[in-house]
């Protein structure tokens, strides 16, 4: 199981646990688990209504791909602790991370 | 005023081929968008991305696939409101709907077709103080009119290609240009980039990078504009206009209050015809939710099929609808 973190103004702290061999991006995984998240673009990255901020953890997280941060860029209010949830993939690099979700 | 059998609410490809489902049964549709433009988000979001699973075409690109359908529309002469977001609904004593744009276009309609996608595209706000005070009083999320600007002292933010290519156009016009990013660089399009270093080291635009919006000032209209550095240092810049230039981002918008069954941000249909709880009212493609919905243009296409059917017994409640292939007769243009 890969276990980490989510922190939703809504739904407060929750934690969340998938199996390691899931194969999904993170937009997916938090849309399954009823996040309200628009995810427009159906994950790529061109939309951004699936920004999160990664308040822990983000060292072990593989950077933005150049896509990502053509999209990251344009945003405002965007941090170093920005990201896209749906470049992300669920893997065990996210075990104990924390993602804050951004409301739109 | 516009008086017309369908208003579509939405230019993307399923509002876009609900006009020839319609035209097939003789009903002409008027077109209205937020958008400058047609496509929706094929337009807006991802022109160049090649879509597969469109039956007939192996692969197309989105802005390719929205060209093939304005061109098989043709023949039923859709007229279209660009630009303008749809505000109000009302009746007239007949019976009729009454859409009025944000802009005060009057649509008078048999029946409505919402294809509205996720909502309709809004400029992405920055997190200011005030901001909603100052919109309006001079912070503006589109150049409509470059002419408004001119020898005005402007702070433009972003640092996309919106940003950097009215930052060039309105150097030329503007009494003064700062553009804020919140980077060191910019990722726009080369040449945009290197134009606006280039007027930066002239002095004809002055530059603020790792910077981002701090407050706006000003007592009843924008005077200033105060600028953070990622030190924490803060700048005043005297301006008449701030223009956030960070993008669009959908909304459901005025929709949401016409009293349509909602469900997180979609418009609950039946699947027998797409109609919603207000007889009359359609709604297709990406904006409806039902047991097993799929969010694909294809699924839109069908949605639109069937719901022209049901429309054109509620348009001409006295006729009769024959059901003809297109193959038997053609296309009877209007």
């Amino acid at each position: 199981m890969i276990a980490f973190e989510v922190v939703d103004a809504l739904r407060g702290y929750q934690r969340i646990e998938v199996p390691e061999e899931i194969n999904l991006n993170l937009m997916e995984v938090l849309k399954a688990s009823e996040y309200h998240i628009p995810a427009t673009c159906g994950g790529m990255a061109l939309c951004a209504t699936c920004q999160v901020e990664v308040t822990s953890g983000i060292e072990r997280l593989p950077p933005p791909t150049e896509i990502e941060m053509d999209m990251l860029d344009q945003l405002p209010g965007c941090t170093a602790q920005s990201r896209l949830a749906c470049q992300i993939k669920i893997n065990e690099n996210l075990s104990g991370t924390v993602f804050n979700l951004h409301h739109q | 005023m516009v008086t017309t059998d369908i208003c579509v609410i939405g230019a993307g490809p399923v509002g876009l081929f609900s006009v020839f489902e319609a035209g097939l049964l003789r009903m002409r549709c008027h077109i209205v968008d937020v958008l400058p433009q047609i496509g929706g988000q094929l337009s807006e979001i991802y022109p160049k991305k090649p879509i597969y699973d469109i039956p007939g075409y192996p692969e197309i690109k989105a802005e390719e696939l929205v060209e093939k359908i304005y061109q098989q529309i043709q023949p039923f002469k859709p007229t279209f409101t660009l630009g303008e977001r749809v505000d109000s609904l009302s009746r007239t004593e007949a019976g009729d709907f009454i859409i009025i744009t944000a802009d005060q276009t009057q649509i008078n309609a048999k029946a409505i077709v919402i294809a509205g996608g996720l909502g309709c595209f809004e400029p992405r706000k920055p997190t200011l103080d005030r901001l909603e005070y100052f919109e309006g009083r001079g912070v503006e999320y589109m150049v409509k009119n470059p002419e408004k600007f001119r020898d005005k002292k402007l702070v433009i933010a972003g640092g996309g290609d919106s940003a950097l290519d009215w930052s060039i156009y309105l150097a030329e016009i503007a009494e003064s240009v700062t553009l804020v990013h919140r980077n060191e660089s910019f990722r726009g399009a080369p040449d945009s980039t290197e134009k606006v270093l280039h007027l930066a080291s002239q002095g004809r635009l002055e530059l603020f990078l790792n910077a981002s919006l701090h407050s706006l000032q000003g007592n009843g209209v924008l005077t200033a504009v105060e600028i953070i550095n990622k030190k924490g240092l803060v700048n005043k810049i005297d301006a008449d206009y701030m223009i956030p230039l960070f993008g669009l981002s959908p909304k459901l918008g005025p929709i949401g209050e016409w009293g349509l069954n909602i469900d997180k941000n979609a418009i609950e249909v039946n699947t027998l015809d797409y109609s919603t709880n207000i007889p009359g009212i359609y709604a297709i493609g990406d904006i409806n939710t039902y047991p097993g919905k799929l969010k694909l243009i294809l699924c839109g296409f069908h949605e639109a099929a069937l719901m022209a059917q049901s429309a054109f017994k509620f348009v001409y409640p006295h006729h009769k609808l024959s059901f003809k292939y297109t193959t038997v007769n053609g296309i009877n243009s209007f």
